[in-house]
């Protein structure tokens, strides 16, 4: 569909306005200005049913079916097997804990962010490495922590030559789950940065007029203004860094090239396997359990973020 | 404009921290982040393990005479930009219209644009992919197997982003009085939305194109798994024979997405000055 073709759709829709029709009778146009109208939603709707919803109901439902396609609740139940629920748990810490350093990290750069020219050169360049850093770092970041702090890392060759202390001293753990940490952290500052700077630049100048004319110090300001208006956007901030870190993929595959530690490298194992057979259902059931702490993680986020969105009107 | 009168207020009454404190921040933590990158860069010019400094990884990267063992490497990388393309297109073609239509037409449906323009964020693409292998078995049937097809799944990754820089800039425009305006002065309605309405948003829709191309060349996820091969998936293989060029290209794909982003901020703060 090309520009021109929506503009003629466009300009069915607007059949119904009488300037351009003022002697045909309304009602029937309005019925077909309406149908055309409704026609230049199909393409968008049709992509989205087929490459969204479909995927999604597809990813969601072979869980439930086995490799000869009969109903089984068999791999929701693999979902239990200790060994399963053990890379649920890793995925789990691992992102509580990055999501925890990242928000406090980002939430400390914002604060250093707060009175800097929305449109200064500081702001466009941070706002820039944010979102390069954020989000579509994935297999890069990993190679740069690789060149910083893996076995022949830049930083753990100068540790050992200044202190005489070797970081992997006990085996090099970049490539094992504690590996991620580093690079998960990395991304979820940026990535804090982006959702909670407009949070903190909401604040109102008048409340801390009023804070100041009341008799308010700083300290008062903090807990008892800003931080109760703040705590919902940081909150909402920390489940969106948990929802990143959880589903992130790139950065573990490329560092963890063997085994499955945590959920999305469990898929990649059940999806790429041709040994064990019914592996492809695992990986629906996989998926459907991640969707599950999604929806109910981007669920608290939305409830959090319109709280907040109370105090920016 | 507003922003600053409003940042003005903790300034004066020392709320906002003061320079000394914001500099040592910014400083640690800029400090910190460059670490990585810069051992980056240092490990792309190491010379094998002997300790040397040497260009002659960058220099043979872009060497005729390399172009033999760097061909598929140089194909990938095709590739990741004819998806690109392709992504834009769907965004410009499928998105754009969709939401001028929502916009002017159906405002009742804006929630639920933008409730599906969001999904792929809950539905993230490791979950994506194991829905979309069955249907790519189908999309390979019709169009074949060429890269590009993993163009549609991309599209859908990008919606998010897209969608974000469109309506932030179509929030800012009448379109509706626009148009009307136009209308009623004799345009046709292709007039209205080629030289009315699409002046108007071209910052929004440029952020999006320009954000498209930065996830589509950052993305690996889908097209790992999918088994296809685009920058990402190339630079991962190289790496294990050829770490330098890895390192080299991981830069050059960074430094490119940071300058495309640092262009939507130039962007979006023309813009605002030219509105206020």
């Amino acid at each position: 569909m090309t520009v021109a073709d929506t503009a003629a759709l466009v300009a069915d829709a607007a059949g119904e306005t009488p300037r351009r029709h003022p002697v045909a009778g309304p009602a029937p146009l309005r019925r077909r200005g309406g149908l055309a109208k409704y026609l230049g939603l199909t393409p968008f709707a049709l992509y989205v049913l087929l490459f969204l919803a479909i995927p999604t109901v597809l990813a969601v439902g072979t869980g439930f079916f086995s490799e000869d396609g009969s109903f089984t609740f068999a791999n929701i139940l693999g979902i239990f097997e200790p060994a399963v629920l053990a890379t649920f748990g890793s995925s789990f810490w691992v992102s509580a804990v990055t999501a925890v350093a990242g928000a406090l990290v980002g939430a400390l750069v914002c604060y250093a962010m707060l009175g800097t020219k929305a449109s200064g050169a500081l702001r466009t360049i941070v706002d820039s490495a944010t979102s390069v850093l954020a989000q579509f770092g994935g297999v890069m970041l990993a190679f740069a922590f690789i060149a910083a702090i893996g076995g022949q890392g830049l930083i753990t060759l100068w540790l050992i030559d200044t202190v005489g202390v070797n970081i992997h001293e006990n085996g090099v753990w970049l490539y094992q789950v504690p590996g991620l940490l580093p690079v998960y952290f990395y991304f979820q500052v940026p990535l804090m940065i982006i959702t909670f700077l407009p949070a903190l630049e909401g604040l109102k100048s008048q409340w801390a007029e009023a804070n100041a004319t009341l008799g308010g110090t700083r300290w008062t300001y903090w807990t008892r203004i800003a931080g109760p208006v703040l705590a919902p956007s940081f909150i909402g901030s920390l489940l969106l860094l948990f929802a990143n870190a959880f589903s992130s993929y790139a950065t573990a595959a490329a560092l963890i090239s063997q085994g499955s530690q945590i959920v999305p490298l469990q898929i990649r194992s059940a999806l790429i396997s041709e040994t064990v057979l019914g592996r492809e259902n695992m990986a629906g059931a996989l998926a459907l359990g991640m969707i599950v702490v999604m929806v109910v993680v981007m669920w608290g986020y939305s409830v959090l973020a319109a709280r907040t969105s109370r105090w920016q009107r | 404009m507003s922003r600053a009168s409003k940042l003005a207020g903790p300034v004066r009454l020392g709320l906002a921290p003061g320079n000394v404190t914001r500099w040592i921040i910014l400083g640690v933590v800029a400090i910190v982040f460059a670490i990585p990158l810069l051992s980056l860069l240092e490990f792309s010019l190491r010379d094998g393990f002997t300790g040397d400094y040497t260009v002659i990884h960058w220099t043979g990267l872009f060497d005729p005479e390399n172009a033999r063992p760097y061909r598929q490497l140089f194909q990938a990388i095709g590739n990741s930009f004819v998806l690109a393309a392709v992504a834009v297109g769907i965004v410009l073609v499928v998105l754009l219209p969709t939401m001028l239509l929502v916009h002017m037409s159906f405002p009742k449906l804006r929630r639920v644009l933008e409730f599906i323009c969001i999904i792929p964020i809950t539905v993230p693409a490791i979950v994506l992919v194991v829905g979309l292998a069955p249907v790519y078995s189908v999309v390979v049937r019709i169009f074949g197997s060429g890269t590009w097809t993993l163009a549609f799944a991309y599209g859908i990754l990008v919606l998010p982003y897209a969608y974000r820089a469109i309506q932030s800039n179509l929030d800012g425009v009448p379109v509706v009085t626009l148009s009307e305006a136009a209308r009623s002065l004799g345009a046709s309605w292709p007039v209205v939305v080629w030289r009315v309405l699409l002046p108007n948003l071209r910052r929004g829709v440029l952020a999006a194109a320009f954000i498209t191309v930065a996830v589509v060349l950052g993305e690996f996820t889908l097209a790992s798994l999918l088994n296809r091969r685009n920058l990402q998936t190339a630079i991962l293989q190289v790496s294990q024979s050829d770490p330098w060029v890895a390192a080299i290209l991981a830069l050059l794909a960074l430094a490119f997405a940071f300058v495309l982003l640092l262009v939507i901020g130039r962007l979006g703060t023309v813009g605002n000055r030219s509105t206020s």
